[in-house]
């Protein structure tokens, strides 16, 4: 049986009223309003969607052994790589082994089901273990409805052919060359089309074409399924697709418009995600995506979701908030006007690709060291052990940190530091099982932290360097986020 | 067993530049004004100066690599000339140069000279520099010098269950009396004395280090010319003979970054260079027998925890000793009578040969009587280099017969 092994999602700290938007860009299009219901999850300076990606692929993967995954595939319309692999750079960060499948999605929003379906495809065949991460950091100009609407966040899917959660029972696609939404290759910021033609040739056909292919295609009914998933940021048009659709406005996810807004390629996943935490055994789903078409895909809830129903997937994320308070902060962060940081940051940084590519396992998975000889956990990686008592050569295993979590042991904010998130803080942390480094924290504020506090690690931008078009990534210490059951 | 250099080195003169914003001055200008002092104060000329040490930091920004740069600067006669760069202590390692060099018999007269232009960097605090290797800019924080420091408090705070508030008043003493200090020394940087309210109330720089818990970032050079001492009753028979009592340095072992043991809230380098300073000099019991000290205060809680690592406070009592006056000019150990890296200024590569100048001063008498540590018999400088996880220590002592 194929289907899926496990989920979870990614949803930012920060998140942004849309009224505050309103309150600033309100003057150069009134019409704003209409969308400023609610808030939109804000990546933090130090994410896109490569971190948001990992950061729903490691709620994903807790329990799973990081070596029985056969394939990982990153679904975005927002890589920060047009050459070199960005799923390579998420499947390094998730600890998964060298020789495994990857691959980018991109190019439409319906590109993270395309990745699942590819998954599932490649689990059927070769058996195992595919991982899909996907998550969108669109962007709109300011005082755009795409601005209002678009969300930041990340969602992940585990493919497997063992214990699956929700059987894959069956799919139907529909591809156009709708250019509702576009981007070109060198273009920051979303353009779209008239809005009432996209909700209504757009959304109110092809979701309704998608769903009744896959009905005649298995003898279905829309009415069968016990959950429809499907993204669609028109009230209107939601409405409108169900009447027609014949479905109860129950059976209907949430599109989490009001709490994270549309993540792009990531939301039909980030909604199956929220629809797993809570879905029972022996229900129906029908999952859809939008962009350039649709894929629809069915899956039937088996026994094993119980045990997968321990906090991962959305909630806790959603529960995690912070708020955002200033729209001028958010065109900082995102690149949107520039914004002085003093001349220590415009130090040139450059990137030693060799040095990367000799370090890349502790730079992407936070991997360590472990002594034989005397259990020493150490971080980066050593040939001689770190223990003063113990000092042997070349006597170390591997050992992958960025699961482990930590506490404090020394930290302090830094306001001289060039951020765009001052102050810049940062300290040391004691991993759990043994071992210390310094490292930046993120997510927080000083008077979030104490000494002996527990921590997790997330994936982020490292920095960025404006001459050569490099992110650079490494682990940061967040506050615990609370334990899964 | 090795004898250590205890009495084998004596300083024959030494010179030190006004540090500051010295917009108008050059390394080149500043090497000159060094030497030129140091030269008098000996009594010898240029040509008398066998080998040469310097000592410099932060390289790229100031006079490139290597030592041709104050070679050709000062014009030495095709001496041997080396460039040394060991972090903050950069200056006391190359007075361990020329000190070595004398003390071996390879040479009988050696100058150390340090020098650091900052103030070209066009802002303000330690130039941005990879200063721990390409692979920490892949994955070590986005730091400061001041951020790095303040750790320490956080950790000391919590070891020794103090709250902040507490720990922020004795550091905020540490600060105002160098400004005291500073105040009565005319080649000081910052030569205005504050108040504690001052101080408190300035903004934060790193938490919990505000403004005046970090010192200043200088422009300044500092020479000291050393020789055998028969080579100093030959040139100065009658006078007063400052002498080297011990020099050492050590440096981490990776343990404070890396294993678990270190408990941040002091320095391991610290402690191991002065107990073998302490042995090298003959020291029983610091706290009794040391006059006067100048330390690496490059922010106010590095001179806090520097007070028990040297094992003049026991562990967790330099809060107390620091607000009981006992480090004032007019207490029992003066620190930072020149008004330490944090008035006098820090142009990295001088800094150590600038405490050494003042604990000389000091020992010969020369301070007018507002400045002057009474009756001097043991001076102790102490620099350190680099990061609380990473670091150099240097401890020297120096005595006059």
């Amino acid at each position: 049986m194929v289907g899926i092994g496990s989920f979870g999602g990614y949803v930012p700290r920060y998140r942004l009223n849309r009224m505050i938007i309103f309150g600033s860009m309100g003057w150069l299009n009134p019409v704003i309003i209409t969308n400023a219901r609610g808030e939109k999850a804000v990546a933090n300076f130090d994410e896109d969607s490569i971190t948001m990606a990992v950061a729903a692929g490691m709620d994903c993967l807790r329990g799973v052994d990081r070596q029985s995954i056969d394939a990982v595939y990153f679904a975005t319309t927002t890589a920060p790589y047009k050459e070199r692999q960005n799923a390579n750079i998420v499947a390094g960060a998730l600890g998964a082994r060298d020789e495994i499948r990857s691959a980018d999605f991109t190019g439409s929003l319906k590109s993270g089901t395309s990745a699942l379906l590819s998954a599932l495809e490649f689990v059927a065949f070769n058996g195992g273990k595919a991982v899909v991460c996907a998550a969108d950091c669109r962007l709109g100009k300011m005082a755009s409805t795409q601005e209002m609407v678009f969300g930041d966040a990340g969602a992940a899917v585990m493919v497997s052919d063992q214990d699956v959660i929700a059987e894959y029972k069956g799919s139907f696609s529909v591809s156009h060359d709708f250019v509702d939404h576009l981007r070109g290759a060198n273009t920051k910021y979303d353009r779209m089309w008239e809005e009432r033609w996209i909700r209504d040739v757009g959304y109110q056909q092809f979701i309704p074409q998608a769903v009744q292919g896959l009905c005649s295609k298995y003898g279905m009914s829309p009415a069968d399924f016990d959950r429809i998933i499907y993204p669609c940021y028109y009230g209107g048009a939601r409405k409108n697709i169900n009447k027609a659709l014949q479905v109860e406005q129950e059976k209907v996810q949430d599109d989490m418009l009001a709490t994270v807004g549309d993540s792009g390629s990531a939301h039909p996943l980030l909604m199956l995600a929220a629809a797993l935490e809570t879905a029972r055994p022996g229900e129906k789903i029908l999952l859809v995506s939008y962009g350039s078409g649709c894929d629809a895909l069915w899956f039937e809830v088996t026994e094993n979701i119980e045990k997968m129903q321990d906090g991962r997937g959305v909630s806790r994320w959603l529960a995690r908030r912070a708020d955002l308070d200033n729209y001028q902060k958010y065109l900082v962060w995102r690149g949107m006007a520039p914004a002085e940081t003093g001349i220590r940051g415009e130090t040139d940084k450059e990137t030693r690709w060799s040095l990367v590519w000799r370090e890349h396992k502790a730079i992407l998975g936070l991997w360590g060291s472990k002594c034989r000889k005397c259990g020493t956990q150490q971080f980066p990686p050593q040939r001689l052990c770190i223990n003063p008592d113990c000092q042997a050569l070349d006597e170390m295993d591997p050992v992958y940190l960025a699961d482990k979590g930590g506490t404090v042991f020394t930290y302090t904010g830094d306001m001289l530091a060039a951020s765009v998130n001052p102050p810049a803080i940062y300290g040391n942390v004691n991993f759990n099982g043994g071992g210390r480094t310094l490292m930046d924290f993120t997510d927080c504020t000083v008077e979030d932290l104490s000494v002996g506090m527990p921590v997790e690690f997330s994936f982020r931008i490292k920095f960025y360097d404006p001459k050569r078009d490099i992110t650079n990534y490494f682990w940061k210490a967040i506050p615990a986020v609370g334990e899964v059951k | 067993m090795a004898e250590g250099i205890r009495d084998k080195v004596v300083i024959l003169g030494m010179g030190c530049t006004k540090f500051g914003e010295r917009w108008d001055a050059g390394s080149d200008d500043l090497l000159i004004e060094a030497l030129t002092e140091a030269l008098q104060d000996a009594g010898i000329e240029k040509k008398d100066i066998q080998a040469a040490w310097l000592g410099i930091h932060i390289d790229e920004i100031n006079i490139g690599k290597g030592a041709t740069y104050a070679s050709g600067a000062l014009h030495t006669p095709f001496i041997p000339f080396t460039r040394v760069d060991n972090f903050c202590a950069s200056g006391t390692e190359a007075f361990r140069g020329a000190t070595y060099a004398v003390a071996s018999g390879a040479c009988e007269i050696a100058l150390a000279i340090g020098v650091e232009k900052l103030k070209d960097t066009g802002y303000g605090g330690l130039p941005d520099s990879p200063a721990f290797g390409q692979e920490a800019v892949m994955i070590g924080p986005n730091a400061t010098a001041p951020g790095m420091f303040a750790q320490l408090a956080t950790a000391y705070a919590a070891k020794y269950k103090i709250p902040m508030e507490k720990l922020k008043e004795a550091i905020t003493h540490v600060s105002w009396k160098s400004h005291q200090n500073g105040a009565k020394n005319p080649r000081a940087h910052l030569r205005r004395a504050v108040t504690k309210e001052q101080i408190m109330g300035a903004p934060m720089v790193a938490y919990p280090l505000g403004l005046f818990d970090c010192c200043g970032v200088s422009d300044g050079s500092a020479a000291a010319i050393v020789c055998t001492p028969e080579v100093f009753r030959k040139l100065k028979p009658n006078e007063p003979m400052v002498k080297v009592k011990a020099l050492q340095i050590s440096v981490s072992s990776g343990e404070e970054a890396m294993f678990t043991r270190w408990d941040g809230a002091g320095i391991i380098t610290t402690q191991t260079a002065s107990r073998k300073a302490y042995e090298e000099a003959g020291i029983k019991d610091p706290r009794k027998e040391i006059s006067m000290m100048e330390v690496h205060d490059c922010f106010s809680i590095t001179e806090l925890v520097t007070m028990e690592d040297l094992g003049i406070s026991p562990p967790g009592g330099a809060p107390e000793d620091i607000l009981s006056g006992f480090f004032d000019l007019d207490g029992q150990i003066p620190c930072q009578p020149d008004g330490g890296l944090k008035c006098f200024g820090h142009p990295i590569g001088a800094s150590g040969i600038r405490m050494i100048y003042e604990m000389y001063n000091q020992l010969l008498g020369r301070w007018p009587e507002d400045r002057a540590v009474k009756n001097p018999k043991f001076g102790l400088t102490h620099n350190l280099g680099g990061v609380p996880t990473q670091n150099v220590c240097s401890v020297a002592i120096f005595g006059v017969d």
